[in-house]
């Protein structure tokens, strides 16, 4: 119930309820109102559609 | 990462599970259906110490949606002329009769909720239902999509979103020999670490919150073991790069003014006290079953012969089931856990 | 725990009644259950090939006839993608190039075409007219010709704007077919794999992306392999993908297969769009791609050639004594089966 990927925000959009990310090559509309704090150039995980939470890049494996 | 490295990485973490020298049968239940479908996607089964045992949990959406929500489902779509959306899981999975994917017309798969809301904005004459299926990570989105668009008068769900915890000490409770939990690394975003206390302090299990890479799964079970080694039960966030104690408070606000948590019915495992979620009053309006005044109606939930129910909950394997690979198999799923490709069945089928 | 997926104990499997079932979409989605389905339909014909040929008996993809000693390949097509127009290409273009590959994979020159139109009422003019002219620039480029044809109107609604079937006659020039596997042979793909049906995910799932379509001839790829001499099988991974195609090749031959999965070439985008959707790329359609299995000695020759059409052509695998079970080793070291897909493949949020 976790399928979940993670993407860059490239682009948020005027009403900041949206944000284009880049999920290498590839880019999609994502809906950031569960992290209303998130900026360009952040790395998010996105789930159906959804950035749930930011990924902390130094704990990357 | 290179996959040099993470084959090393693999060989070491194999290498310190051996050196601990457990020699007992430990059974780890890894709960979320994801974290199921990466143990079968890299073979991590093949590779452990034949006494540590991988059991899988119910945190499979498919394979616990009640029928009566997927004839709910299609009643709308083929009587009420409803827009019926549904995430790709659930298409193909059976109510009592057949599934979304025999109805035909008025179904719709989508991959977010966002493209419902778009779809019933450009088409304003007609009805949108949403089967609302998942967990803790899902549920945030749809409460979000409720406050944001409050004047929608063409948009309705099927509540049909469940609670981890809850199910996880249901298991617990009965009797289900789990030494120690795998526990799901987004659900974990989204609610935090301290939902998993009481399960590691009272029913002394030790709960490790991993991520969904490969490695992320071996090193939770490393830590699990570690635990078990030294007789201590705590909760640990292995998916460190993801997963804050507090969780996503936003995402959990959100949830909280559009949802409270109600008894809900597990299928194969039966009813589970504050399991799962309900619309609040101030958005029943939303509430399908009670937009359409229909009743959900009590469903043929599981099939005589059918051994979902304890294989769900990690009391019996698939192989010990009667009909599996026989009458049951992903090409006529019999059973709900054959239908999700993270079905425990449908995994054991399709893995070996 | 293993199981054997002979045809047999498929077929119980499937409980296939033909008097009682009712055909579904993933019977057409190029998994187990195309599979069965099209056993079961060729157990019905009983004149299953000519003499001295190959046919439905084998069910490879191109039948072979016979004609006074020289060996022609006859294949058959039907296109229903959609939508009909998508990056990469149209359904013109891959009803030419489909047809045209089943014969090179086949060991065969692709000499004519057949082409037969059933469109919706309705259908706009425009359309039709990209579509042939597709057709036509496709045609040209793989200098066959279209020599035969048909044209049917339904009314609206009785199909889903148009549907092409095209069919194709080759000389054989070389003696390969999926039975051919032996171990000992390396497993090889000519370029990155999934591209076609992840760029139509794509495209419906709403992503911005270059990604286009494979969908091209692979026949004088093919055929310049084929000279080569090394080759035993050749077959383009359509519908099930990669997976599928490799199943199918171990079943027939009678061998296990091993793939490395840090070798098969996957695009960068291909990757991403299966992650977040939560479909393998393995599983999906490649429409200019074609799998070798060649004799270990020419595997080396053979790729350097192949890598002069795409450099992503890569050695991916080995096949090993067996009984037609297709293996992977993961990234981790670990080894696991690669399965065909089971009917349509869906996003999924788990």
């Amino acid at each position: 119930m976790c399928l979940a990927f993670p993407g860059r925000v490239v682009k948020i959009y005027k009403k900041k309820e949206k944000a284009l990310i880049d999920f290498g090559n590839v880019k999609r509309d994502v809906n950031i109102t569960l992290l209303p704090k998130v900026r360009v150039g952040d790395l998010v995980m996105v789930h159906a559609g959804f950035a749930i939470e930011r990924v902390e890049e130094n704990e990357l494996m | 990462m290179s996959s040099c490295k993470e084959k090393d990485m693999a060989r070491d973490i194999l290498r310190d599970i051996k050196k601990l020298g457990i020699k007992k049968e430990v059974r780890i239940m890894e709960v979320c259906g994801t974290h199921t479908q990466t143990i079968a996607r890299y073979g991590i089964k093949n590779i452990l110490p034949e006494n540590i045992k991988l059991i899988s949990g119910p945190g499979c959406p498919v394979c616990v949606t009640p029928a009566s929500h997927v004839d709910l489902a299609i009643k709308l779509a083929e009587e009420e002329d409803v827009i019926i959306t549904t995430y790709g899981d659930a298409y193909k999975l059976p109510g009592s009769e057949k599934s979304l994917a025999e109805v035909g017309k008025n179904v719709k798969i989508v991959y977010s909720v966002d493209e419902v809301i778009e779809m019933c904005r450009a088409q304003r004459d007609k009805e949108f239902v949403h089967l609302s299926i998942g967990f803790e990570t899902t549920a945030p989105a749809i409460a979000s999509v409720l406050l944001k668009n409050p004047e929608l008068e063409n948009f309705s769900i099927i509540p049909s979103n469940k609670l981890i915890p809850p199910a996880m000490q249901y298991l617990i409770k009965n009797d289900c020999k789990i030494d120690g939990f795998i526990c799901p690394g987004h659900v974990s975003a989204i609610i935090g670490a301290k939902p998993y206390e009481r399960i590691a302090k009272v029913y002394e299990k030790p709960c490790v919150i991993s991520g969904f890479e490969a490695i992320d799964v071996l090193k939770s079970i490393l830590m699990i073991l570690n635990q078990i080694k030294n007789n201590i039960s705590k909760v640990e966030i292995e998916y460190k790069r993801l997963v804050k104690y507090e969780g996503n408070k936003i995402a959990r606000e959100k949830m909280d003014k559009v949802f409270k948590a109600s008894n809900a019915y597990w299928r194969g495992i039966g009813n589970i006290p504050s399991s799962g979620l309900k619309l609040r009053n101030r958005f029943k309006r939303f509430d399908a079953p009670k937009r359409y005044k229909i009743k959900l109606k009590d469903a043929k939930e599981i099939k005589p012969g059918c051994l979902c129910s304890k294989i769900i909950v990690g009391n019996a394997l698939p192989t010990q089931c009667k009909l599996f690979r026989k009458e049951c198999t992903p090409y006529k799923p019999y059973g709900p856990c054959m239908v999700s490709v993270e079905g425990a069945c449908n995994v054991a089928f399709r893995y070996g | 725990m293993a199981h054997v997926w002979s045809p047999l104990k498929v077929h119980a499997m499937l409980h296939l009644d033909m008097d009682k079932a009712k055909i579904s979409v993933s019977h057409g989605a190029g998994g187990r259950m195309m599979q069965e389905l099209i056993k079961e339909i060729a157990s019905i014909i009983e004149n299953k090939k000519t003499r001295d040929g190959r046919g439905i008996d084998v069910l490879e993809d191109a039948g072979i006839a016979n004609i006074n000693g020289t060996k022609i390949a006859f294949t058959t097509d039907s296109y229903t993608v959609d939508p009909i127009f998508f990056p990469g290409g149209s359904i013109g273009k891959l009803a030419v190039c489909g047809t045209i590959n089943d014969l090179a994979v086949m060991g065969a020159k692709p000499l004519a075409l057949t082409l037969a139109l059933v469109l919706e009422e309705g259908f706009p003019m425009a359309e039709l007219k990209k579509i042939v002219m597709d057709i036509n620039k496709e045609v040209k480029k793989a200098n066959v010709a279209i020599i035969s044809g048909d044209t049917k109107v339904m009314e609206k609604g009785k199909i889903d704007k148009i549907i092409i079937n095209t069919a194709g006659i080759g000389i054989v020039r070389y003696d390969v077919s999926d039975y051919y596997a032996r171990p000992g042979d390396k497993v090889m793909v000519s370029g990155s794999i999934g591209d076609h049906g992840m760029a139509l995910l794509a495209r419906r799932f709403k992503f911005e992306t270059k990604l286009k379509s494979d969908c091209s001839s692979i026949a004088s790829m093919a055929l310049s392999l084929l000279k080569t001499g090394g080759i035993r099988v050749m077959k383009d991974p359509t519908r099930g993908g990669l997976a599928a195609c490799l199943n199918e090749i171990a079943e027939k031959s009678k061998v296990d297969m091993v793939v490395y999965e840090d070798k098969v070439p996957i695009k960068e985008e291909v990757r991403s769009v299966g992650e977040v959707l939560g479909i393998d790329p393995m599983h999906t359609a490649c429409e200019g791609r074609c799998v070798i299995i060649a004799k270990e000695e020419k595997a080396e020759e053979i790729l350097n050639m192949a890598k002069r059409f795409d450099r992503n052509a890569s050695i991916i695998g080995d096949v090993v004594k067996g009984s037609g079970k297709v293996f992977i080793e993961t990234k981790i070291g670990s080894k696991r089966y690669l399965e065909s897909p089971i009917g349509e493949l869906y996003p999924r949020i788990c």
